[in-house]
């Protein structure tokens, strides 16, 4: 069950020609694919194609209508291999995954893809996850496709630009028996818009048909001589089609061509930021109607030789907006205009950043320069210094005035782990762990449970790549007082974990341990099912125990806790992995259902049972505020949102007092934290009843009764030495 | 090129993850897209869904205008600097980021936010107070905007039973800087469907707020002038007396408070005994007023330590029950439980019991064993049953016992060389005898956490007693600032260093 349930934005699929789509970026594509006639769909999610892919599984309906197969991939290499079915059939298929990260998984299906080349429309859509709020290493995709040669698209950020980009991608494709990548940036897939739709298409040829009719031709198998001579194919027969096609459709603009002379080649990825730092300038209005010329590349890959010329032809000096590092579109052009002998000066990264997101910001000081340079702007006039006087008399302190700078009063808001995560109990474990053992190298791996580098746990040393946490530890493996730990999650596990990880480190016979940290679904990208999810899903096996897997590989010591939540036995598992005399690779799988999926599927349930009159109970966990001493270990051991701090009610104190938000879930961590931690005695946790039975309020009427009298006798004993 | 100078409307939303800055983004753009403008709106979501804090951004331009122009608006997908109209923020923080990226600006934008706070992990975690000033985090964004509308807007929520994000709206519509009459944005909230009742509520409470130009500071509270004490027991009287007659005024409250928390914890002679401490720092011939009022404070607290059944008494009280009905929002109806979570071990259990078998028990072999054995895992104790209640009762009826109890010996042992330390310092430097006085905080907490206070305490007392003449009242806060700075005192250790005091 994914995150987000796409299931009344899937109705806009049905969309038939000239009505108007409003909606997501990442929805559009998938209109489009629709009505480009694609066969099949692949792909694994991530940020930010995650919506993709989750649009795709709650549209199964109209895929197979249509008569599309949709696969959840198990990695991104599955995905890319998968396109294998368009090198022999005109079948038109789409994978998709997070950029970079993915695109490195697939490098090897992607080289032989596009060595062998493709008969039917092969499209790639990688979803850019660059700049801020990204969570992966700053690198640019554009490097695969230049290295395998398949042609880049990154198109103008608007709905119709991205729906065209998608078709025209397909054709070309064809046209030039290449695959072909499109490329959105973070942003553009979660940009809310609208364009005229078309019809949904179905396509002619099925994959019904190429499995009853088997085609094949050893020319394109990667296998010598044919992988020379798809070498030579690709500079001499693939390129210049691109180039023939990519000029004749036109799918690079030109804006205000001769205006001036001087002119800006941009990327289509950052065309609207351009032109709002051209607006902000006077030099454009808000329609893009601009003073200096522009070049905008929606094919990012190749560059097109005649129309660089042309753009650059009389023109003094050009400014090439190019995000990212190394700035390869910058060295293109720089040999296409020396090689043509043109005298046009080429600026880029001397007037931009080299390296960092172009944001508004950066894309508008950049311009600037490139315009004052040429004299389109006169410089901004140079504020006067301010002379600082001091005054002569004491002037009485404002207390509106702030003393501290903004920087130390607006703290980092790190992510971490939800309320109620069943992971966080995991790491307060490990914490309990540290104290005991001491500190031991953790290696890492992608997943929420990453969030543990952070405040408050502080925990892992590095990571290397999804499912790469038992990997990242081979190396740290001789005869020492302490094992590492490598962490691990299901998503990960499933991904290639399995392998490179756990069945590596018996192969090589391992003495670390690797935490497989369970939540039944891969929830960092999402909440999608996996092969070891308890959900039951219509269209994908599921229930597949990561234990037995473990097992199967070899893994002698294999333990699995059921329940996260209790964490003296997650504390006691922990330390009997890493004490133990028993040789070889040890296996804990930490098992507790995410309970952010879980809140999601009972909530409902729980309202309709309460509306319904059933005996409900729920839970909720409390701190004293007049025995909390305001020392906050339980907030060290925990970090939950719901565990927050309020000031103190006693006016002896100063410091704040813990306090539980009305947010909590009644998770049990908070309880078992301060027992296996031995805290304190302030938690408590409520259990409030809905709908009581007879019996229940019976029993509650007894105990009021009873306590009730002895409480107001001691009140009245207080009560006497009251002042 | 046209002649239009028009520019969309730029709308910046900062909030944190699952607080609904998606569907108040949502809500612009459906209310745009219904009221003739072109809407587009973007975020970077990604693992700022878990807690993390994010920027949605909207523009808006209005159709009809486009088309009289021919053109098609180009928006863009972030917002820059100083070219915002309307921030709005769900938090105090989160607005005071605003200020920092630079989106809010004294000639254009309105700031719209709510003033409560949540707190970030590093003001959480701190081991004592480590909470940023409200007041500077407004200082900073009240002079950075052209208009700044703020109120509490958790409370405004809570008390419509919505989220934050329809008090959001509402503000954002009471503001009037947005071309869309309340209707529009009425209809927008029932157009979406969920929890339209009370979205609608927080809607129009929130709108009434703005309009009424809710863009001051808020209401400072005056503080109620404590009602003046009317003991009714003689021994009580005569303590009031005793504080009003021989104590100095600026430091009466604290010490009436003092002598409440006492009464409290023991009975009137243990406050007798507090008062007759504080008087002989009242005698000290310094007169400091600030020694006199950080001793009574610390005094206090240190003398109503926190043990076995003083936890005991304040779990079962008739009040303390109804505290926690009201934080777990019990309905008329329904049945509450309250479930304690303990973990006494054979520290604390001795440490209860009479001095003389509480200390054969901590000497003994087999008896001790038998108890470490019962008390290796925590417990649950239900108070709200008759068991549990009864059996918390007959711990905090333990206090009769407490003054032969092993822990009040140890306790009162470090109170009287706290309070000598204090008389001998505030002789020849009465700012750091205040500063020894304040050095109670360190010790607190339960079982462990008491105990690395105590570790702390010791060892700053030592670097104190080391130091002799030579320390200067900011080193000493600075030790004891380093000491509450990190569970396994590497600060503490390295302040040491630092001053030769290691």
């Amino acid at each position: 069950m994914a995150e987000r349930s796409f299931v009344e934005e899937v109705k806009k699929l049905r969309l038939s020609g000239g009505e108007v789509f409003r909606g997501e970026g990442i929805l559009a594509v998938t209109k489009a694919l629709l009505e480009s006639g694609v066969s099949y769909v692949a792909g694994y999610q991530g940020a930010p194609i995650s919506h993709l892919m989750d649009v795709l599984a709650d549209a199964q309906d109209i895929l197979a209508e249509q008569g599309i197969r949709f696969e959840n991939s198990a990695s991104e290499a599955t995905a890319a291999a998968t396109l294998a079915a368009s090198v022999n059939y005109p079948l038109r298929g789409a994978v998709t995954f997070k950029a970079t990260v993915g695109t490195n998984v697939a490098s090897d299906a992607l080289a032989n893809l596009a060595s062998g080349g493709v008969t039917g429309g092969a499209l790639i859509i990688v979803g850019e996850d660059y700049g801020e709020g990204s969570s992966i290493m700053q690198e640019r995709s554009h490097a695969f496709a230049m290295k395998s040669q398949i042609w880049l698209l990154d198109p103008r950020p608007n709905l119709p630009s991205i729906v065209d980009a998608v078709k025209q991608g397909f054709d070309l494709s064809e046209a030039s028996n290449t695959p072909v990548m499109l490329q959105l940036r973070i942003r553009a897939c979660h940009v809310h818009g609208h364009f005229v739709a078309g019809d949904n298409k179905r396509a002619k040829f099925t994959l019904k048909d190429a499995l009853e009719n088997p085609q094949r031709d050893v020319g394109r198998i990667v296998l010598p001589p044919a992988s020379f001579v798809h070498e030579q194919e690709k500079v001499k027969n693939r390129w210049p089609a691109a180039v023939r096609f990519i000029e004749e459709r036109k799918l690079n603009e030109f804006f205000s061509e001769d205006a001036d002379d001087i002119g800006i080649i941009v990327q289509g990825g950052s065309y609207n930021t351009l032109v709002r730092a051209l607006e902000r300038m006077g030099l454009a209005d808000v329609y893009g109607n601009t003073q200096v010329p522009l070049y905008v590349m929606n094919v990012a890959y190749p560059v097109i030789e005649s129309e660089v010329i042309r753009f650059c032809e009389g023109k003094r000096a050009v400014l090439v907006v190019e995000e990212g590092q190394p700035n390869f579109v910058e060295q293109n052009l720089a040999t296409i205009l020396r090689q043509a002998g043109s005298s046009t000066v080429l600026h880029g990264k001397d007037m931009l950043p080299v390296a960092g997101e172009y944001t508004a910001a950066e894309l508008l000081k950049g311009a600037r320069s490139f315009c004052e340079r040429y004299e389109r702007l006169a410089p901004l006039p140079v504020p006067a210094p301010v002379r600082k006087v001091i005054p002569l008399t004491e002037v009485a302190a404002e207390p509106a005035q702030p003393v501290a700078p903004l920087g130390e009063v607006v703290h980092a808001r790190p992510p971490g782990f939800c309320t109620g995560c069943p992971e966080r109990p995991i790491f307060s474990a490990m914490k309990l762990v540290e104290r005991e053992l001491g500190p031991h190298h953790v290696s890492a791996d992608i997943g929420c449970h990453l969030f543990s580098i952070l405040p408050p746990f502080n925990i892992g040393n590095t990571t290397m790549g999804y499912g790469l946490g038992g990997a990242g530890a081979a190396a740290l493996n001789a005869p020492a007082g302490k094992r590492a730990i490598s962490m691990m999650g299901d998503g990960g596990f499933w991904h290639n974990g399995l392998t490179s990880g756990v069945a590596n480190a018996v192969f090589n016979k391992s003495d670390n341990l690797t935490i497989v940290v369970d939540n039944n679904y891969t929830s960092a990208t999402g909440g999608q099912d996996i092969l070891s999810s308890n959900a039951v899903n219509k269209t994908r096996s599921t229930g597949h125990e990561i234990e037995s897997a473990v097992r199967g590989v070899g893994v002698k010591w294999v333990k699995t806790m059921r329940r996260t939540y209790d964490i003296a036995g997650m504390r006691d598992a922990l330390k009997e992995a890493l004490t133990t005399k028993e040789k070889g690779p040890k296996v804990l799988i930490a098992q507790s259902e995410c309970m952010l999926n879980k809140q999601r599927r009972e909530k409902p349930l729980v309202r309709k049972a309460i509306a319904d009159g059933k005996r409900m109970v729920r839970e909720k966990f409390g701190v004293d505020s007049d025995t909390c001493t305001g020392d906050h270990s339980c907030i060290r051991l925990s970090g939950c949102p719901s565990l927050s701090i309020k000031p103190n009610p006693d006016p002896l104190r100063t410091d704040p007092v813990a306090a539980v938000l009305d947010s909590c879930v009644g998770c049990g961590v908070c309880g078992e934290v301060s027992h296996a931690a031995v805290l304190c005695p302030s938690f408590y946790k409520a259990q409030i009843v809905s709908n009581p039975s007879r019996w229940d309020q019976l029993r509650e009427r007894m105990r009021a009764a009873v306590i009730g009298w002895m409480q107001r006798g001691e009140a009245r004993r207080r009560e006497a030495y009251a002042f | 090129m046209t002649n239009t100078r028009a520019q969309p409307i730029k709308i910046a939303i900062l909030a944190m993850g699952g607080e609904g800055g998606g569907v108040l983004a949502d809500w612009i753009v459906d209310m745009g897209e219904a009221n003739g403008y072109v809407a587009q709106t973007t975020s970077v979501p990604g693992v700022a869904q878990r807690t993390g804090a994010t920027i949605y951004y909207v523009e808006l331009y209005p159709s009809s205008q486009a088309e009289n122009d021919g053109g098609t608006p180009v928006l863009a997908l972030m917002p820059l600097p100083g070219d915002v109209d309307v921030v709005l923020a769900s938090e105090l923080m989160e607005a005071g980021r605003a200020v920092q990226r630079g989106l809010v600006t004294r000639e254009r934008t309105t700031l719209i936010a709510s003033t409560h706070r949540v707190f970030s992990i590093a003001e959480k975690s701190a081991m004592g107070d480590g909470r940023v000033d409200s007041g500077q985090l407004l200082a900073h964004t009240a002079n950075a905007a052209k208009r700044f509308i703020r109120f509490d807007m958790a409370q405004a929520a809570e008390a419509s039973g919505s989220v934050i994000s329809a008090v959001l709206f509402g503000a954002l519509a009471g503001s009037g800087v947005l071309p869309f009459s309340r209707a529009q944005f009425e209809a927008t909230i029932e157009r979406g469907g969920v929890g339209v009742k009370p979205s609608l509520k927080a809607f129009g409470a929130a709108f009434e707020r703005a309009q009424g130009g809710d863009d001051g500071e808020p209401v400072k509270e005056v503080p109620v002038a404590a009602p003046a004490p009317q003991p009714r027991h003689p021994a009580v009287r005569s303590l009031v007396e005793r504080v009003q007659n021989s104590f100095p005024a600026e430091a009466q409250d604290l010490l009436l408070e003092g002598v409440r928390r006492l009464i409290d914890y023991q009975d009137p002679a243990y406050a007798d005994l507090y008062l007759d401490r504080m008087a002989s720092i009242a005698a000290l011939p310094s007169g400091d007023r600030h020694l006199l009022r950080e001793t009574a404070r610390h005094l206090a607290l240190w003398m109503s330590y926190e043990d076995t059944a003083r936890v005991a008494a304040l779990k079962t009280r008739a009040t303390r029950f109804e505290r926690v009905r009201g934080e777990a929002r019990v309905q008329p109806g329904q049945v509450l439980a309250i479930n304690e979570y303990m973990h006494p071990r054979l520290q604390e259990i001795c440490e209860t019991l009479p001095g003389g078998i509480g200390r054969w028990l901590m000497n003994s072999t087999l008896p001790k064993k038998i108890v470490e054995r019962f008390t290796q895992h925590g417990r649950v104790i239900q108070t709200s049953s008759l068991r549990g209640y009864l059996m918390l009762r007959m711990v905090a009826a333990c206090k009769r016992w407490r003054l032969s109890t092993m822990r009040y010996a140890e306790e009162n042992r470090r109170i009287e060389e706290w309070l000598q330390r204090i008389a001998a310092t505030a002789r020849r430097n009465p700012e750091l005898a205040v500063e020894l006085a304040q050095c109670q905080r360190l010790v607190k907490g339960y079982s462990d956490t008491h105990e690395r206070g105590i570790r702390n305490y010791d060892t700053v007392m030592r670097a104190f007693e080391r130091a002799g003449d030579a320390l200067a009242p900011a080193t000493l806060r600075e030790l004891r600032d380093a000491a509450l700075a990190d569970e396994h005192g590497h600060k503490l250790r390295a302040a040491l260093v630092q001053h030769a005091l290691a």
